[in-house]
């Protein structure tokens, strides 16, 4: 499947070591992450732990830890740093010039929350 | 890119931990070949007595399995030992022929018992206690013999003793010096282990020398002569007088050896394409044989050999517990004590419990326990953290239970692990029980506070049961627990301790988080949630207006000015000088309640309102509409100065607390420090605002005020101690403020008053303080200087740095 790519914000946009939500029409909401080196990251703002916002938490290296009990999450999986274990959904992001980009037909997929 | 070659030398517990580091940090890097000389895969030396007793089975012992090799892609050697390493072609040989080539080499070659030089010692039935093969000799000969001589009477010897006597053997101990384990205990303690001993049917002859071992004509061992003429007989004779490091391979290489494989800190041979780890290895001039400091060095040698090129191995202080079930016994440091050393000594020969704490210069330098180890893993903390213990000395001896600091919550008040059933819940915070931290510590290998806060969870969340954590894991993971690191780094991310990183901001006057990290060698490239908002702090409290604070490195409370919940949503608390508030004030936070639709309002222990489940969205607005000042309930600063009503309205009130709370409140209301700081003030001795259990609490008396610090209601309930008597309230300002801002300057982030006062010691901040009146001011106005100007977070986004993006959100 193509990607259709939308512009959300620019990297400007996100504060370095820190993230933004994106708002998703009915589904829960995305966070994206910056780093220090301004790679730029998407997941599910929610920790697999309890749920927690991602986007929240105090960003490292390439990783995120939830506020609410400090699980350590990897930016690039979404997967939490062992022995912890669970995954949030990530989602694809494009980078250009300067520009955030996200996969609208990802966002708008239905995940099935059980699985 | 092609793989390295990794080949390691002996297959024991210090080899294979540095191995699973390794895979856990740089699983790709190397292709792993391991040549054990044992046909066994990787099991827990320590837990062999055990086995000899019959309390577990070699099963139950194995802590890597050969499926365990298998999955991890490593080629497995068993039985077959190294005989010649060829350092220029880079290969090993091993005895049978078999050739492997290296790129890295490991050595964890351990130790050999050591075979006293007598006649006889190469007899059938002499044999040492190292190894399964040797158990299992054991295990066989108590079957078929029914007299056991074991020499030596250190901690290997009497276990084995031990265990030969539950299989029903007739058996003898002899040792050379004048009481047993005497590089464990001292002598009264040595002689009470004999008589329980004795009480089990073990027999000793102390300070008798070996002449020789007699053998029959089958050249089977049958008796053994001492010096003095004695013979007793013994048709199995046990070595346990000691070990050496088996450097034999690594000296027949001609890498450098002294009585031990010698490595730098980063366990590197004098050979830089070899490591050594593990009881082989001599690292500073010490020799380990503990399974702690073995582990310690396979994650420093596992950090170099994944080329991360950070780690250093620096030493460790070690702890001896005996694992022979039923007596207890633990000794630690310099327990004998020595020049310039005083004792405390409780000694109960008829209960069996004696005690000798061994003290220098207000510090626990040695503990050596019998008969009641309760608090050994206290006392050991309180050796390795070097704690000033001048102002517990009186109760010391009575353990961590009676040092006037109870109030241990969310365990049932449970203080004695052992006593714990397995179903009692040990960590309140994350519902851990005894059983869980129990089978993990077993399944999983653990034997470190960390590796098993990280696997199970607990004491990992508010650490009220540290203490009860290393109690069960002395008890489960045999006796060889005992922990590393002196001084505690402050995180993963680097070696330096907090005390290190406030010290270098403040010589070198560093002023961004980036510049510490930098000029520290941090060895990650921005830290983590645990160091950054340290470091944040300390360089705002050192450099205050010039440092500037960096929002991304502060917790998201106090990046967004207000407490996150479960569901994401925060809470508003605003600020209600000393409790007071008005028509006007509620008003307001009515309206603002209805307009926002706030589900919860809830009062607060700290007397003000708690407005419940405000979304990230509306908080600009809240706070605007309140219009009154951020409370700073969520910051690790001053959070609330609770008042009694006082003499403006109580007919007992002696003063005015109110208006002196109200006073402090303002004058502290934007105060960070290294943890929330509480106070409180009460109009008389009566303390209806419990000024007992506050950082800071004050107390009115008919002739002015009493003022108490250190206290907390918290994890730990600590009551306060009484610091000073004042006259007015701007001497309460001044020493308050004096107070606080020695606690800001030397406590460690994350550091509450008492802990910081328990570190420090009250006489320290008494001296500073209350002694000191040129300094006491100079701190008073240190304070007020960094307090200056602060401005309102709620109110005044811009000056402080409150990043307005957050509030919102993007959309597609």
């Amino acid at each position: 499947m193509s990607n259709q790519w939308k512009a959300v914000c620019n990297v400007a946009d996100i504060p370095v070591l820190g993230a933004r939500v994106v708002k998703r029409a009915t589904q829960p909401d995305v966070a994206i992450f910056r780093n220090s080196e301004d790679a730029v990251f998407a997941l599910l703002d929610r920790c697999p732990h309890r749920g927690g916002p991602l986007s929240q938490g105090i960003v490292f290296g390439e990783r995120v830890a939830c506020p609410l009990h400090n699980w350590s999450i990897e930016l690039h999986s979404g997967c939490a740093v062992a022995p912890d274990e669970g995954c949030t959904q990530k989602f694809s992001v494009k980078v250009e010039d300067g520009q955030v980009y996200l996969d609208v037909a990802e966002l708008n997929a239905t995940v099935d929350e059980a699985a | 890119m092609k793989k390295l070659k990794l080949v390691m030398v002996g297959n024991g517990m210090a080899g294979v931990r540095t191995l699973e580091e390794l895979l856990r940090i740089a699983p790709d890097i190397y292709d792993i070949t391991v040549f054990g000389a044992e046909p066994y895969a990787n099991y827990n030396r320590i837990l062999l007595s055990p086995v000899l007793a019959g309390e577990q089975t070699i099963q139950d012992i194995m802590l890597n399995d050969v499926d365990w090799y298998a999955q991890n892609n490593i080629t497995l050697h068993l039985g077959k030992k190294i005989t010649k390493i060829d350092r220029a072609r880079r290969m090993v040989v091993a005895e049978d022929g078999t050739v492997a080539e290296y790129d890295r080499l490991l050595l964890a070659t351990g130790s050999t018992p050591f075979m006293l030089p007598v006649p006889g010692r190469d007899l059938a039935g002499v044999i040492s206690y190292r190894d399964i093969h040797d158990t299992n000799a054991m295990i066989a000969a108590a079957g078929k013999h029914s007299h056991a001589v074991v020499i030596g009477g250190g901690l290997l010897g009497l276990e084995a003793a031990n265990g030969l006597k539950l299989r029903g053997m007739d058996v003898t101990v002899v040792h050379l010096p004048g009481w047993l384990m005497e590089r464990q205990l001292d002598p009264v303690a040595g002689r009470m282990l004999q008589k329980s001993l004795e009480d089990r049917g073990l027999k000793f002859l102390l300070e008798k020398n070996t002449r020789e071992l007699v053998g029959d004509e089958n050249g089977h061992v049958q008796a053994i002569r001492f010096t003095d003429g004695l013979e007793v007989p013994a048709q199995l004779v046990v070595m346990a007088v000691g070990i050496r490091p088996n450097t034999a391979l690594a000296e027949a290489s001609g890498i450098h050896c002294n009585r031990g494989i010698v490595v730098n800190d980063t366990m590197q041979t004098y050979d830089p394409r070899i490591y050594a780890v593990g009881e082989c290895v001599n690292h500073r001039g010490t020799a380990y044989g503990l399974v702690a400091p073995l582990f310690e060095m396979a994650k420093v040698a596992a950090n170099h050999l994944a080329s991360f090129g950070i780690g250093r191995y620096q030493g460790s202080v070690t702890s001896t517990k005996l694992k022979v079930t039923g007596i207890d016994l633990f000794s630690a440091g310099e327990f004998m004590g020595g020049e310039g050393t005083e004792e405390i000594v409780l000694s109960d020969p008829l209960g069996g419990v004696y005690k000798k704490l061994v003290i220098k210069d207000d510090k626990l330098v040695g503990a050596c326990l019998y008969g009641d180890t309760v608090d050994g893993s206290w006392y050991f903390r309180l050796l390795r953290e070097g704690k000033d213990i001048g102002e517990i000395r009186d109760s010391l001896m009575f353990g961590e239970a009676n040092t006037g600091r109870p109030g241990d919550t969310g365990h049932e008040g449970y203080t004695l692990a052992a006593a714990m059933p397995d179903s009692a819940e040990v960590c309140g915070c994350n519902g851990v029980c005894k059983g869980v931290i129990v089978s993990a510590i077993k399944e999983k290998g653990l034997f470190t506070l960390e590796d098993v806060r990280k696997h199970t969870k607990a004491s990992a969340s508010c650490g009220s049961c540290t203490g009860l954590v290393e109690q069960i894991i002395m008890f489960t993971a045999g006796g060889d627990y005992s922990a590393a690191a002196k001084a505690k780094p402050m995180c993963g991310c680097t070696d330096h301790t907090h005390q290190e990183a406030r010290d270098a901001i403040r010589q070198n006057k560093l002023l961004t988080v980036a510049d510490v990290m930098r000029f520290m060698e941090w060895r990650t490239p921005n830290g983590c949630a645990s160091c950054r908002p340290a470091i944040n702090y300390y360089l705002i409290s050192t450099w205050p207006h010039e440092a500037i604070d960096d929002p991304q490195s502060r917790f998201i409370n106090e990046r967004s000015h207000a407490n996150i919940q479960k569901d994401g949503t925060y809470s508003v608390i605003p600020r209600m000088w000393g409790g007071e508030t008005s028509a006007a004030d509620l008003r307001r936070i009515a309206d603002v309640v209805d307009k926002y639709a706030i589900p919860t309002v809830k009062v607060t222990g700290g007397q003000r309102i708690d407005l419940l489940g405000v979304k990230k969205e509306d908080l600009p607005a809240v706070w605007k509409d309140l219009g009154m000042p951020s409370g700073l309930a969520y910051a690790k600063g001053l959070r609330t100065v609770k008042t009694c009503v006082g003499s403006e309205w109580c007919r007992f009130g002696t003063q005015n607390s109110t208006l002196l709370g109200q006073q402090m409140e303002k004058a502290l209301a934007r105060m960070y420090s290294p943890h929330k700081v509480k106070i409180a003030v009460s109009g008389c001795p009566r303390n209806c605002a419990e000024s007992g259990i506050k950082d800071v609490g004050v107390i009115g008396v008919d002739s002015g005020w009493e003022i108490y610090v250190g206290g907390n209601g918290g994890i730990k309930t600590e009551v306060a101690h009484f610091f000073v008597k004042l006259k007015t309230h701007e001497e309460v300002l001044e020493y308050a403020g004096a107070f606080l801002q020695l606690y800001r300057e030397e406590g460690w982030y994350l550091e509450r008053t008492v802990h910081y006062l328990a570190r420090v010691g009250l006489d320290h901040v008494k001296k500073m303080v209350l002694e000191d009146h040129d300094g006491r001011r100079a701190l008073y106005e240190r304070l007020l200087f960094s307090l200056d100007g602060l401005p309102d977070p709620w109110h005044e986004f811009d000056r402080a740095q409150v990043d307005a993006r957050q509030f919102t959100p993007l959309t597609v």
